[in-house]
């Protein structure tokens, strides 16, 4: 489809960029809220062609990295159990728990698969009806609609062998709670274009109108984020504080309203832990009672885990945007995708890891 | 997770009472949960996200925002004159 190449057109981008160094007159802080532009950002060079003023600071929005360390515990402590077949989208077998990682846990010998998604843990409990099949159900509303439609089908289908350890968590409290930090510095935010595909971005307005910082709903072509620094530059420059659609050929206002049924179907509202960060109120989603036979949590009895984050760490002022990854001593010495200590430096949505791959350090 | 890509729809069938699909991205087929996207055909442009397409890209859409940046461009140009 040629249009889709047009948004990948580096004469465009270098136009846009231009428009930006025209506009800016002062300093500007920036948060692209999703890790995947800011993989994009690193790859690209975006920001070395910015002019000095802006500056794009990293949010928290990398699922991976956000799973609370008692979770990525639990996951380990089911997924080592007999009987259980545990499935995980691919990055979160290197994510660091308290003791060991899942990786490790296949090393010694326990059914560990990667996944492309829900339905297929799914398949894998029809096909293996004498064993426990387990989903790691981590994301955000981006996901949650994918991983909920596994549960849907299950009770559905009458499968008994499947089950989901769930950890939904949302934008908006997390933007909050930013926005609320005594430390806070960010000006403007890049909010992620595929959250918002799902949840369209009325739930941004009221967060706008609080604490007049404008928002611009943001896709993943490099062009779509130049796009995106663009109109909210030109909303700080001229004060004009509003949510900015930047991204309209996928989001619209109201998002997609089958997949918040799902989300509505499955999940109800509650406080999560956010690793890195702590715990934000409202911020996440859990199975609703009707769906509690299919939650791992309950049918595996994982309680009384005793976390131990690395103490060296600083992967959770980077998902606040409080230091950059090449602020961190272990950064690329002690700790690298090889040998991670934070969840940042494993993820293909992680700052550290963007960083790592596209920074010379 | 994220695939910044969208993907063209090849097939689409329901299985097991669940709406599902074929999606090319550039030459590699995936299989897609299309429970989401009803209004779906055969030949759109799809963005998925964990096997599960969440919106279906809207091309008059996309043709505005390059309008709007030829718009940009030009004014720009009117600037520098």
């Amino acid at each position: 489809m040629q249009i889709i190449e047009k948004f990948r057109d580096k004469n465009q981008i270098e136009r846009i960029i231009t428009k930006i160094q025209e506009l800016v007159s002062r300093k500007w802080l920036i948060m692209e809220i999703c890790g995947g532009q800011t993989h994009a950002i690193m790859q690209t060079g975006l920001q070395g062609l910015l002019p000095d003023e802006i500056e794009l600071i990293h949010g928290p929005g990398c699922p991976v990295c956000v799973t609370s360390l008692e979770l990525i515990d639990k996951a380990i402590a089911i997924a080592s159990k007999e009987n259980v077949i545990f499935t995980s989208y691919g990055d979160m077998l290197r994510v660091p728990g308290s003791e060991t990682d899942l990786f490790s846990i296949r090393a010694s010998g326990r059914d560990v698969r990667v996944v492309y998604s829900s339905i297929d843990a799914v398949k894998i409990a029809e096909n293996n009806p004498e064993k426990e099949v387990v989903f790691f159900g981590i994301g955000f509303e981006t996901t949650a609609p994918a991983n909920g439609i596994s549960v849907i089908k299950a009770k559905k289908n009458g499968i008994k062998n499947y089950s989901m350890l769930t950890s939904i968590v949302r934008v908006p409290p997390a933007m909050q709670a930013i926005l609320e930090s005594q430390e806070n510095r960010v000006q403007g935010f890049l909010a992620a274009g595929h959250v918002c595909a799902v949840m369209g971005y009325h739930e941004y307005e009221p967060i706008v109108e609080k604490y007049q910082t404008p928002i611009s709903v943001t896709g993943f072509e490099p062009l779509d984020i130049a796009w995106g620094i663009y109109s909210t530059v030109r909303m700080l420059e001229v004060g004009e504080i509003k949510v900015f659609n930047a991204y309209t050929r996928v989001v619209s206002r109201d998002g997609n309203i089958a997949a918040q049924q799902i989300i509505d179907q499955v999940y109800e509202s509650c406080d999560r832990n956010w690793r890195g960060i702590g715990i934000i109120p409202e911020s996440g989603w859990k199975l609703k009672p009707e769906y509690l036979d299919f939650d791992a949590e309950i049918r595996f009895k994982v309680g009384g885990i005793r976390t131990k984050e690395s103490e060296i760490c600083i992967s959770g002022l980077i998902l606040q945007g409080l230091k950059k990854p090449n602020q961190c001593p272990a950064f690329g010495n002690v700790c690298t995708p090889q040998n991670p200590l934070g969840a940042t430096m494993v993820s293909s949505e992680g700052a550290c890891a963007a960083y790592y791959r596209y920074t010379q350090h | 997770m994220c695939l910044a890509i969208p993907g063209k729809i090849i097939d689409l069938f329901v299985t097991e009472n669940t709406k599902m699909g074929k999606v090319d991205f550039n030459g590699v087929e995936v299989e897609v949960c299309f429970e989401a996207t009803p209004e779906a055909q055969i030949g759109d442009y799809v963005i998925v996200h964990a096997g599960f397409a969440i919106s279906v890209l809207d091309e008059s859409e996309a043709q505005e925002t390059l309008d709007l940046f030829e718009q940009i461009n030009n004014s720009q140009d009117n600037n520098s004159n």
